[in-house]
């Protein structure tokens, strides 16, 4: 059994390969239990957002489990393999469980540091929870990998520099409009990344906002708590001539806002400039708005390009992350190594047995001319001894062996028999040698 | 004893620039672009002296040949930007205006600055009112010309989505397209007056209002294309188009000031 991440992210893929695998937050559950049909996926999550698509899966065999994988994100988006091959990355093992903290920490992100992965990630784990595609493993990884991202997030300084891409915005505003007051934004579509630029933009000053939605009761709802005005789908071209930023996101499979259409709301509002935001994915503004005069139009990658302020304070922070990623990664590694339950019935016998070895020679060695006979008979003794104590924990831990909640069983055993490591001394104990040495060298 | 305040002037615009450029390469080093500014101030204050006592000494005002031409047109820039950064405060634009100006007057600090004799008819009030409404029109166009350049290149960082150290240098578009249409509005009736008081003047001296020398029609050329500029732009022109008319518009005045004055044979010759 061993984790694997198969995926791609900004890094690897364009935002057009990466729109052609999106998973639309709606049609993840089906994916889901799709992709638990194919044959060594245990367990599975989807995670899906604008600069990745990843899955986090449990399979019986790594090399095989990701070709299933692969085969089954080819099949499902109708893409031949060696598209895919390009742009996706694997990490199995050791390397998925540091991806999935990295990722969660942020320090995988576009914008390292930016907030909203975590929560992406949260939900991606609440939708294969309610779908039933997760159990033991992967219910350790994300709640550890959550755990990791806010120690991360409060022993480092990384979300605190970041820039992300609500701040590239309005940077880039500044230099298309210099001053952002007396400016109109209009939301088109009402995504969480467009409702955060959005209101950094008006605490930038942006004092008018438009908001268009499909269901117009969630566009009052927006519009309500930015103070501004709603405005049905179906009349958002005319409204845009008013508006001189817009923001989209509405998660529409196609382009929402096309050329002809700019063209004709550039000439109403007498070619003033617009500044175009598509944070969505798949696009929903036509790339050929660019080429209009006086239209800058933005899309998640390009935004990537206005966020390089600070990059030297924030890599040592960043170092900081990775540091407590290793760790926890360590950590994480040995609740897995104790997930098998072979292993530490051999270590829990070897270690009574090592126990029972040192006694046995100190008691034989105290002890004057006894004959090989006793020898002999204290030697079985103790062994039934070690068999009569073991016998009920080795017959849990084989049964834990085959039940999935079994890892805390194993874990707990590990800890009461002190398997692991040194057991450190009480801290009395402690407190009392150290008093002692002091007393020595006075 | 004169020429050494024109040298003087050349030489601190030259150190001015220095310090735009450094400050458009370090932008952290505030400091630079107000040494700049002080210094700037220093330098059009010899040339400044340096016209008055050209003036005082040839007892009429300096316009007359070609180095005392784009020795006036080097101090209207000056002026016009010194005006723009007071009000406006962006020190880029001393990056790129002090080096044209020290472009634009090359040919003088090379040139003699011998005063030569005027034709006694042309001496006049008319001379200094014409010429000077006429360089500050010019030296409006050149402003206007700085901001477009200044325009297209952060407009070409936005549209290429390439932001490289020059885009944070820079100030936004709309701060751009704003002053250099100010500058146009104010720098286009100013040339017309010059139009204007010129041909009441040639009127004065030789009794025709227009003659169709060459320095006029070319002026013409120039009077219009701004005007077609600035109509197009309250039918909604802006932004690159318009910068690059005005680019266009200064390339004329540029060969107006610099080709056909020395060139064409009339009564502008010099």
């Amino acid at each position: 059994m061993s984790i694997v991440v198969v995926g791609l992210n900004h890094k690897t893929a364009p935002v057009e390969v990466r729109e052609k695998l999106s998973f639309p937050e709606a049609t993840v559950p089906q994916a889901l239990k799709k992709l638990m049909s194919y044959g060594g996926v245990k367990e599975s999550i989807i995670l899906s957002t604008c600069n990745r698509v990843e899955i986090y899966a449990v399979v019986e065999e790594s090399a095989k489990g990701v070709e299933q994988i692969k085969r089954f994100i080819s099949e499902y988006h109708g893409l031949s393999p060696e598209i895919l091959e390009k742009s996706l990355y694997v990490r199995p093992d050791a390397e998925g469980a540091r991806h999935a903290f990295r990722v969660a920490s942020s320090l995988d992100s576009l914008v390292v540091g930016e907030p909203q992965i975590l929560g992406q990630l949260k939900d991606a784990f609440d939708i294969a929870l309610k779908t039933k595609t997760t159990s033991t493993v992967m219910n350790k990884l994300l709640k550890k990998a959550i755990s990791v991202a806010k120690r991360v997030r409060t022993e480092t300084r990384l979300a605190e520099g970041a820039v992300n891409i609500s701040f590239a915005a309005v940077e880039l505003a500044r230099k298309i409009f210099n001053s952002l007051e007396e400016k109109s934004v209009m939301l088109l579509g009402a995504g969480e990344m467009a409702e955060l630029a959005a209101r950094h933009l008006l605490n930038n000053g942006v004092q008018t906002i438009m908001v268009a939605n499909r269901t117009f009761e969630r566009a009052v709802e927006l519009a309500n708590e930015f103070r501004g005005s709603a405005v049905r789908f179906e009349d958002f071209p005319a409204e845009m001539v008013m508006a001189d930023i817009l923001i989209c996101s509405t998660g529409a499979p196609n382009y929402v806002v096309r050329q002809e259409m700019v063209s004709k709301v550039m000439k109403e509002r007498r070619h003033k400039p617009i500044f175009m935001i598509d944070i969505s994915v798949p696009r929903n503004i036509d790339p050929a708005c660019d080429r209009i005069d006086n239209v800058y139009l933005y899309n998640v990658d390009d935004l990537q390009g206005v966020v390089n302020t600070n990059v030297q304070g924030r890599q040592q922070e960043a170092e900081k992350a990775e540091e407590i990623v290793r760790q926890e990664v360590e950590t994480y590694l040995q609740w897995e190594r104790s997930l098998d339950a072979v292993p530490t019935i051999v270590d829990l016998r070897e270690k009574i047995e090592e126990l029972r070895r040192k006694e046995l020679d100190k008691t034989l060695g105290q002890l004057d001319g006894v004959s090989d006979d006793h020898r002999r008979a204290l030697d079985l003794m103790s062994q039934a001894i070690v068999n009569k104590i073991l016998h009920a924990p080795l017959v849990v831990l084989k049964q834990a062996a085959a039940n999935p909640e079994g890892g805390d069983v194993i874990s707990i055993a590990r800890k009461i028999f002190n398997l692991d490591k040194e057991l450190k001394k009480p801290a009395h104990i402690h407190a009392r040698s150290l008093g002692e040495t002091s007393n020595k060298s006075e | 004893m004169n020429l050494l305040f024109f040298y003087a002037a050349m030489g601190v615009y030259a150190v001015s620039a220095a310090g735009y450029v450094t400050y458009f390469v370090k932008p952290e080093r505030k400091r630079v672009a107000d040494i700049a500014l002080w210094t700037t101030f220093l330098a059009f204050l010899c040339h400044f002296i340096y016209f008055i006592l050209r003036w005082t000494e040839g007892g009429r005002i300096p316009v007359t040949n070609f180095f005392e031409a784009i020795n006036a047109l080097g101090m209207g820039i000056i002026l016009v930007f010194l005006v723009m950064e007071l009000r406006y405060r962006i020190p880029a634009l001393g990056t790129f205006m002090l080096p044209l100006v020290l472009v634009l007057m090359a040919p003088a600090a090379i040139l003699s600055g011998r005063l030569e004799g005027l034709n006694p008819i042309l001496k006049s009030a008319w001379l200094g009112i014409h010429t000077s409404l006429a360089v500050l029109g010019d030296a409006a166009f050149a402003f206007s010309f700085i901001v477009s350049v200044m325009y297209l290149i952060q407009e070409r960082q936005l549209k290429h989505k390439h932001l490289g150290a020059i885009f944070h240098r820079l100030p936004s578009l709309d701060v751009m397209d704003t002053i250099g249409y100010r500058a146009l509005s104010i720098g286009w009736p100013l040339f017309t007056l010059g139009m204007v008081t010129g041909s009441i003047w040639a009127e004065t001296a030789w009794g025709t209002y227009w003659s169709w020398d060459p320095k006029e029609t070319w002026s013409l050329i120039v009077w219009a294309i701004y005007l077609i500029l600035l109509h197009l732009r309250t039918i909604g022109w802006r932004g690159r188009k318009m910068a690059w008319m005005s680019i266009v518009g200064f390339s004329f005045v540029l060969l107006s000031f610099y080709v056909v004055s020395r060139t064409a044979v009339g009564k502008h010759s010099f």
